[in-house]
């Protein structure tokens, strides 16, 4: 069988290692919460994107099957706009509700 | 042009799987974690667009606490390290030590789970029910439950699945035979250290 080529382990474990002890240290630091969110996500797809190039190999494999395994990244992130009127939609009910609710109890 | 066409006879040629030369079943894998991933991507959208319109969802890391949950994940990332050293062994020919990290990595998932166990039994015991919690919205501990309890099963079946690999290395008599059947464990396991990093940036650091 032919000969497998290995990229070098270690040195994503490092890279991935440095990148945890980043998110811990970034969820504390004293910036706003949407700049931390946005960090937060930025270096989540960024460990994954490690994973799947040099662990699973991706990176060694065709064109092809990177777009098998990206498809889902894309219909998930689709999926929570998708979502969102229908959460939006329950939040504002309940939001109407309060509002009814306080004046009439106030009557009593 | 084979001896046996020549002859008439009927010959079927193996197909080449078109993506992945090496094994159709490397193919079979990535197809069905790309559906596995929409699973996982369907739970933390929908966890997404609940917390996004909630109005009292607790903040994560006070409630759950992230030092155990930091440990898990990087005992998950070792245990991504020896999946891919016992793949590098094999195709150095040496197949006990490939089957020695296959049992380190078998391990390092086990003690994640109970891990897992462990944390789950200590927020139950604190208030964090699937219907409902001290800290606000209810709906958060219902995703909280599903989504780990999700990946929790997929650890659960990759110990498994890398016992069995260890069984198959033993069986097959070169090492070389069984590098397609390894590589193919490690995407599942690879997958499950993936999912559980983003499981881990928006269930616990978000």
């Amino acid at each position: 069988m032919a000969e497998h080529k290995h990229p070098n382990y270690m040195a994503i474990f490092y890279y991935l290692a440095i990148l945890t002890a980043i998110e811990l240290a970034v969820i504390f630091l004293p910036i706003p919460k949407v700049i931390i969110a946005v960090l937060l996500c930025v270096f989540a797809v960024w460990k994954a994107a490690l994973v799947a190039m040099y662990f699973m190999h991706l990176k060694l494999e065709t064109r092809t099957l990177g777009l098998i395994a990206v498809t889902p990244l894309v219909i998930a992130t689709l999926l929570v706009f998708v979502l969102l009127p229908d959460g939006l939609a329950v939040a504002k009910k309940t939001s109407d509700e309060k509002k009814l609710a306080a004046p009439a109890a106030a009557k009593h | 042009m084979t001896a046996a066409t020549a002859h008439g006879a009927a010959v079927v040629e193996p197909a080449e799987s078109p993506l992945t030369p090496e094994s159709w079943g490397k193919l079979g894998m990535w197809i069905f974690l790309a559906g596995d991933a929409v699973g996982f991507g369907t739970l933390l959208a929908g966890y997404g667009a609940m917390r996004a319109t909630s109005a009292d969802w607790p903040n994560p890391y006070e409630v759950l606490g992230i030092n155990l949950t930091a440990i898990m994940t990087f005992l998950l990332i070792c245990s991504s390290v020896t999946m891919v050293k016992a793949l590098e062994w094999l195709s150095r020919d040496d197949r006990n030590r490939a089957k020695m990290f296959l049992l380190l990595t078998a391990i390092g998932g086990a003690i994640f789970v109970s891990l897992q166990a462990y944390e789950w039994t200590h927020l139950i015991h604190r208030g964090l029910h699937i219907n409902g919690n001290p800290w606000g919205a209810s709906l958060f501990g219902t995703s909280f439950f599903l989504v780990t309890g999700f990946h929790g099963l997929h650890v659960t079946a990759g110990v498994i699945y890398l016992l069995a690999t260890i069984g198959v290395v033993s069986r097959r008599p070169r090492a070389m035979d069984s590098y397609n059947f390894v590589e193919i464990t490690g995407l599942y396991w690879h997958f499950v250290d993936l999912v559980w990093i983003m499981v881990f940036t928006f269930m616990y650091l978000l």
